[in-house]
């Protein structure tokens, strides 16, 4: 099965985890000023890439914590893993 | 208030116990003892680990997924800012009023969840065999050895599994699945 590293509990199967979509979305600085269809491209539109795509996942049956990983979308390769909201 | 005083624990695993106990060969399953505990959530850079290990006698885990004794229980470290501290002589309520206001100068708090869990214990050189049926961590010795501990899964149900020696394993698991891990680990004995 494939194996996910979390920076915390170190390799696990991915039925530990739960997938959280595409990472890094800026919240809009200006919520008020957003129209309809600017609200749903941010709540509902996603990047689709063929190749590295930075998503969030959380190791619900580990330490709960979530991370962000990069994923190769044609292989589901992992290139990397590391705690959410760190650069390093 | 209401009187509690007439109500008696009984272990979540009381319909099990026959069925654990008739298991011959190895390893043992034994039914722990229910203890008190509690879930520490304080950031570890603070200057809380060492305020907390002086007070309540033994280090805390610096590692993620290890486990040190503390007094009459254990502290285990779940995640980057978590720990579940048990003691094994101290009321629920003293424990939890304890550590929360060790923890509390520092920002932390501790939460009671002494009803959350029961504990399992397996003995014997089978030990991690067995546990292997249903987990897919590495626990061979030399990688599970005694201070380790793990959240992980035992078939479908969340476990929180503590190494104490190379024979001997302890199993956590959440009171309305303790049925389900128990019953599976009756089957895995008898298919061995
Ligand atoms: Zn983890």
């Amino acid at each position: 099965m494939q194996l996910i590293t979390c920076p915390w509990c170190g390799p696990r199967e991915e039925t530990e985890f739960r997938y959280g979509g595409q990472a890094d979305l800026a919240y809009p600085a200006d919520p008020s000023a957003l129209d309809d269809e600017q609200w749903a491209r941010f709540v509902f539109f996603r990047d689709n890439p063929e190749g590295a795509f930075a998503e969030r996942w959380c190791h619900d049956a580990g330490c709960r914590r979530w991370l962000r990983a990069v994923r190769d979308t044609r292989t589901y390769v992992f290139a990397e893993t590391r705690p959410y909201g760190r650069t390093a | 208030m209401a009187d509690t005083s007439v109500l008696t624990r009984r272990h979540p695993l009381e319909s099990r116990r026959a069925a654990l106990e008739a298991l011959v060969g190895d390893p043992a399953i034994t039914l722990e003892p229910l203890v008190s505990a509690v879930d520490l959530r304080v950031d570890p850079d603070g200057g809380a680990l060492d305020a907390l290990a002086a007070a309540l006698g033994g280090p805390l885990p610096t590692a993620v997924d290890t486990w040190t004794g503390i007094g009459d229980g254990e502290a285990l470290r779940l995640g980057p800012d978590e720990w579940l501290l048990t003691s094994a002589g101290t009321d629920p309520h003293r424990w939890e009023d304890r550590v929360d206001s060790l923890a509390a100068p520092f920002g932390g708090m501790a939460v009671d969840v002494s009803a959350q869990r029961v504990a399992l214990r397996l003995h014997g050189a089978h030990a991690r065999e067995l546990l292997a049926s249903g987990c897919s961590i590495d626990l061979r010795p030399g990688r599970f050895g005694r201070g380790r501990c793990a959240q992980t899964l035992f078939g479908q149900a969340p476990v929180l599994l503590v190494a104490h020696a190379d024979d001997d394993l302890h199993l956590f698991v959440r009171s309305s699945f303790s049925g389900y891990v128990a019953d599976r680990l009756v089957d895995a004995a008898a298919l061995r």
